[in-house]
């Protein structure tokens, strides 16, 4: 059995830092999401990757929506494939804080 | 930097800080700071739920408060701190109905509100929002009422790392704001922690990111106790195989309380008679001897092709599953799962932590002006949590907390002290500039998952509990060496290491009280020690010493 490998090019960098893209070889599992591909990345091979996420698994917290190949969704329903790269970018329309986290706190529970 | 004056500080914003804040201001707090590490209403456990939420309303048959006290001790095998189990029972309908008014949507049959009976209750007693969406919907309400409240601040991404204290009384926290990356200082007259539990720090697990034990860290640090730490649920029939996704590992329990089901090992043979527990009239095996039997049978080598056992509903029609859970049949067929034909498989997974912060009937520790609600608090389910009492626990602890909280707000002076602040945001500032080190804390968090799942899991020997009791040690040690990247806003790097932090002194709470705990009680099973002693018929509290280590005491 061949160990089958999806590819992930993610948006790094924070707001005021022009943007580049870093690519990433994860192991794929039938059925892995792209939020699963994330937390692999951060434990094993880039801590500084900054995600959003909160209920892992549930889709309730509803807080690891980003941009999937241009298209706005849940990084935690998404699923992962081999067949082709893809492109993660933090949600369009809102600041960028830094790599897939984009500014969704609502403006009356920041710090101002 | 950032100072913040309030009256009341709450710590956490799932059910019971959203509870605690509306609790505060209503008890006349002018200023309460809600925050969350997460965005507030969104994280921890609340939003989680799936369906049962226990109170004795006597709507759906004749009930009444004691009878549920009754269920609740019996479950938590003679070790429940009873003035606070009785606080929780004598109070869920109170709060359950509270919530009615602001219409939350309890599931209604023939006009009143539908009550169904989970393990270990007597009556039909548990309340529910359909489909599977009691979680986000008291969220969603809590969320809504907050929000109504002008006394109320929310600051959502906001990471309390330290409460501070002077003179032993609590004054004020210490935060890392996660979007700037700067220390921000807090002063107040009184802190509510409500952050939930540590079933994060398992491997497999059915928490939220946040729930890693943060809670238990901060009030041991402030000079609280913990009680019962060892006592962690684990949740028998978590989802196993095939991946599931877009919906909690725990959604199978409302299948079984609604339709009954099948558990089946890896030959199709029912097993639960085998431990003593008789399934013919319905669901009625508490959590702690499914847990064990699963883990038995798995053990023999009789489990399923994944490590578990089988959930079978195939002998259910058709046209009840659809009836039970309509728009839920869709979305497992959208992860290829067909109830009327196949079985899933199931196995136990960390789910609630029974142990926790040490307080009195009004919320408070012992540290004058520190307050715990929600699942943080410790001690009112004893060894083995009921079914159900895990909403009301914090929606009932929440109100209190914050109610008492406010009440000795008003008495007290502002005891602010900047200077005992200074070291928690001296070592904010020190790690936000990064160090070089040789791992990373999200590797480190990784591991802890892995050496509590294996070692202090569902079963434990004092081998195992020894050796995971070092690694968290030298665990400990490594912190000062570990990789900080520098930078600020949303540095996750930098977050991981307070959680690690945390999370090291929580799990090693649990591991110590294991250890110590000579028998096998409810959710605690040593292998070493298969039977329930008389002898342990005691609660052991926690403290942290001035060297950083942690004390041990039996409480009869």
């Amino acid at each position: 059995m061949t160990l089958a490998t999806a590819h992930l090019r993610i948006r790094r960098g924070s707001g005021d830092e022009p943007p580049r893209y870093d690519e990433f070889a994860v192991p794929f599992e039938d059925g892995a999401t792209v939020l699963d591909a994330l937390i692999w990345i951060r434990a094993q091979r880039d801590a500084s990757l900054a995600i959003r996420y909160s209920c892992i698994n549930a889709n309730v917290c509803k807080e690891c929506t980003i941009a999937i190949d241009g298209s706005v969704a849940y990084a935690c329903t998404t699923r992962l494939r081999a067949d082709r790269v893809v492109t993660l970018e933090p949600l369009p329309g809102k600041p960028v804080l830094r790599d897939l986290v984009a500014d969704t706190r609502p403006p009356r529970e920041r710090l101002e | 930097m950032t100072h913040i004056e309030t009256d009341v500080l709450i710590v956490g914003a799932g059910g019971a800080g959203m509870y605690a804040a509306i609790g505060a201001a209503r008890a006349g707090a002018k200023r309460v700071l809600l925050v969350d590490k997460s965005l507030v209403g969104r994280g921890g456990a609340t939003i989680m739920a799936q369906m049962t939420v226990a109170a004795a309303l006597g709507e759906e048959a004749p009930d009444d408060w004691p009878l549920h006290l009754a269920d609740t001790l019996a479950a938590g095998r003679g070790l429940c701190d009873e003035n606070l189990a009785a606080v929780l029972c004598r109070e869920a309908p109170v709060r359950i109905r509270e919530m009615d008014g602001w219409r939350v949507g309890w599931a209604r049959r023939d006009g009143h509100i539908a009550q169904v009976t989970a393990p270990g209750h007597s009556r039909p007693r548990c309340c529910y929002v359909d489909f599977l969406n009691t979680g986000p919907a008291v969220a969603a309400t809590l969320r809504r009422r907050v929000s109504r409240i002008d006394a109320i601040r929310r600051v959502s991404n906001l990471i309390v790392t330290d409460i501070v204290t002077t003179g032993g009384e609590a004054v004020g926290a210490v935060a890392l704001d996660q979007a700037e990356g700067e220390p921000v200082t807090i002063a107040t007259n009184a802190v509510v922690i409500a952050a939930g539990g540590l079933s994060r720090l398992f491997r497999r697990n059915s928490a939220s990111a946040n729930m890693g034990g943060d809670g238990y860290a901060l009030a041991l640090a402030a000079g609280a106790d913990l009680v019962d730490m060892e006592f962690v649920q684990f949740f028998p029939i978590g989802h196993l195989a095939p991946r599931l996704v877009g919906m909690d590992p725990i959604m199978w329990d409302p299948f079984r309380y609604k339709l009954g089901g099948r558990l089946l090992d890896g030959n199709g043979r029912e097993f639960l008679a085998d431990y003593g527990s008789d399934e013919s009239t319905g669901y009625t095996t508490p959590r702690d001897i499914a847990t064990y039997a699963i883990q038995k049978e798995v053990a023999a080598g009789r489990g399923s092709p994944h490590g578990g056992v089988y959930l079978s509903f195939t002998h259910v029609p058709r046209g009840d599953l659809d009836a039970a859970f309509g728009p839920v049949i869709e979305r497992l067929a959208r992860n290829g799962i067909d109830l009327g034909r196949m079985p899933v498989e199931v196995a136990p997974i960390a789910h609630y932590q029974m142990g926790g912060i040490a307080v009195d009937e009004t919320m408070a520790t012992r540290v004058p002006g520190l307050y715990a609600a929600g699942e943080a608090v410790g001690g009112a389910n004893g060894a083995n949590r009921l079914s159900g009492n895990a909403i009301p626990e914090a929606l009932v602890f929440g109100e209190r907390a914050g109610r008492f909280a406010a009440a000795h707000a008003k008495a007290r002076r502002d005891g602010w002290d900047a200077k005992r602040a200074a070291p928690a945001v001296d070592a904010i500032r020190r790690l936000r500039d990064g160090q070089r080190g040789n791992a990373s804390a999200a590797a480190l968090l990784e591991e802890l998952r892995e050496v509590m799942w294996r070692e202090v899991g569902p079963f434990r020997t004092a081998a195992g509990l020894v050796g995971a009791a070092n690694r968290l040690a030298s665990m400990r040690r490594a912190l000062a060496d570990l990789t900080v990247e520098p930078g600020r806003a949303f540095n996750p790097t930098l977050a991981d290491w307070f959680e690690l932090r945390a999370g090291l002194i929580a799990a090693e709470a649990v591991t110590q009280a294991a250890l110590a705990r000579q028998e096998s009680r409810g959710a605690h099973q040593r292998e070493d020690f298969p039977d329930t002693d008389p002898a342990w018929t005691c609660r052991q509290r926690v403290a942290l010493r001035p060297d950083g280590g942690l004390a041990l005491k039996a409480v009869r």
